[in-house]
């Protein structure tokens, strides 16, 4: 009763963010408050029920700490993520001498050619 | 799709106090080119240097020709400078670069490879993937750098791997169709540009690119360039 009417009240305050037209994108902003409303109502629904409703004991003790578990791991993939790819990040020593190489090149040509720099 | 004339790369080339970069990448530019043999122009949109850049792009001019380099003199704020210069563009494809030599120039690749490859509409150049990547970064400069792009992959999913590294060639008529949607200034426009083609259902490309560190001149990267880089991120997530 108060858990299913709570979904609705969710989304009130997201119906300027919806689209009028098919073709009008939603913002990512919008994407992200659509899908953290769907999700934070389903999980208050289910962990926040009041007796008659509560799913069986082990999946709530599972349930009511999720949100920070989910937190948590995308914490953690983020960390792992961003320094993998700082590990990754290539030194284009090469590039870097060659463009040297170019300098030294463009510079005399260009003098020969009339620059005064 | 247009019908296919004779092609022209026209580059846009704004600077800013670039008089010692200028000519080595106008010389780079030509090279590379004509090497290639592809028709170019490289349109020159300067912001007032009182360095003598202006000079030097006479100059320039004097020795590659008036129609392989066009001189604009531009007094507005960053990111507006690429729309006026584009009403001077003759090209039909446009490239949008820096002028202090922080790219190596491997347009040839760029142009006849990749887009001709897939027949894109924007080939942008990526740091992040394949044997793109940089040179003279610290490791401070490096981590901020994936912070802030795996920052911009989770809030804007763009569907492209770099979008800071500012080395893009796009088709003139979508870069035009992108100008008139995009509100950004600076660098964020870059990263506008990007989103919003991909929302209007534009093929992107992309190239490695090396990014060596600023030959000439300082390089930014402090305190207020993470804020106002943050800013415009959190802007393009709520608005696009």
């Amino acid at each position: 009763r108060i858990s299913s009417s709570l979904f609705p009240l969710f989304l009130l305050p997201f119906s300027p963010l919806t689209p009028l037209s098919p073709q009008a994108a939603m913002t990512k902003l919008g994407q992200w408050l659509c899908g953290l409303a769907l999700l934070g109502s389903a999980w208050a629904a289910l962990a926040l029920a009041p007796p008659g409703l509560q799913p069986p004991a082990p999946l709530r003790q599972a349930l009511l700490p999720l949100p920070v578990y989910l937190l948590v791991a995308f914490g953690c993939y983020s960390l792992a993520t961003v320094g993998y790819r700082l590990a990754t990040f290539n030194d284009c020593e090469e590039a870097a001498a060659e463009l040297q190489e170019h300098i030294r090149a463009a510079r005399a040509d260009l003098r020969r050619r009339g620059l005064r720099l | 799709m247009a019908a296919r004339g004779p092609e022209r790369v026209s580059v846009l080339l704004p600077t800013y106090n670039e008089r010692d970069n200028l000519p080595l990448v106008v010389w780079l530019l030509a090279r590379t080119f004509s090497d290639s043999g592809i028709d170019f122009e490289i349109i020159i949109i300067d912001d007032g240097s009182p360095d003598g850049t202006q000079e030097v792009a006479q100059q320039l001019e004097k020795i590659y020709g008036s129609d392989k380099i066009v001189r604009q003199l531009f007094l507005f704020p960053s990111g507006t400078a690429y729309i006026h210069g584009m009403k001077y563009a003759t090209g039909n494809f446009i490239v949008i670069m820096d002028a202090d030599l922080s790219h190596h120039v491997r347009l040839h690749f760029m142009y006849s490879g990749k887009q001709k490859e897939g027949n894109f509409d924007i080939v942008s150049g990526t740091r992040y993937k394949g044997n793109g990547g940089v040179y003279g970064w610290d490791l401070k400069r490096k981590l901020i750098s994936r912070g802030a792009n795996f920052l911009t992959q989770v809030l804007l999913r763009p569907g492209a791997s770099d979008l800071t590294g500012s080395f893009r060639l796009y088709r003139k008529e979508v870069l035009q169709k992108l100008m008139e949607k995009c509100v950004s200034k600076g660098y964020v426009f870059q990263m506008e540009m990007i989103v919003r083609a991909r929302q209007m259902g534009f093929t992107i490309g992309e190239v490695p690119i090396s990014f060596v560190d600023r030959v000439y001149g300082e390089s930014k990267l402090g305190g207020n360039e993470i804020v106002s880089f943050l800013k415009g991120l959190l802007t393009l997530f709520a608005t696009t």
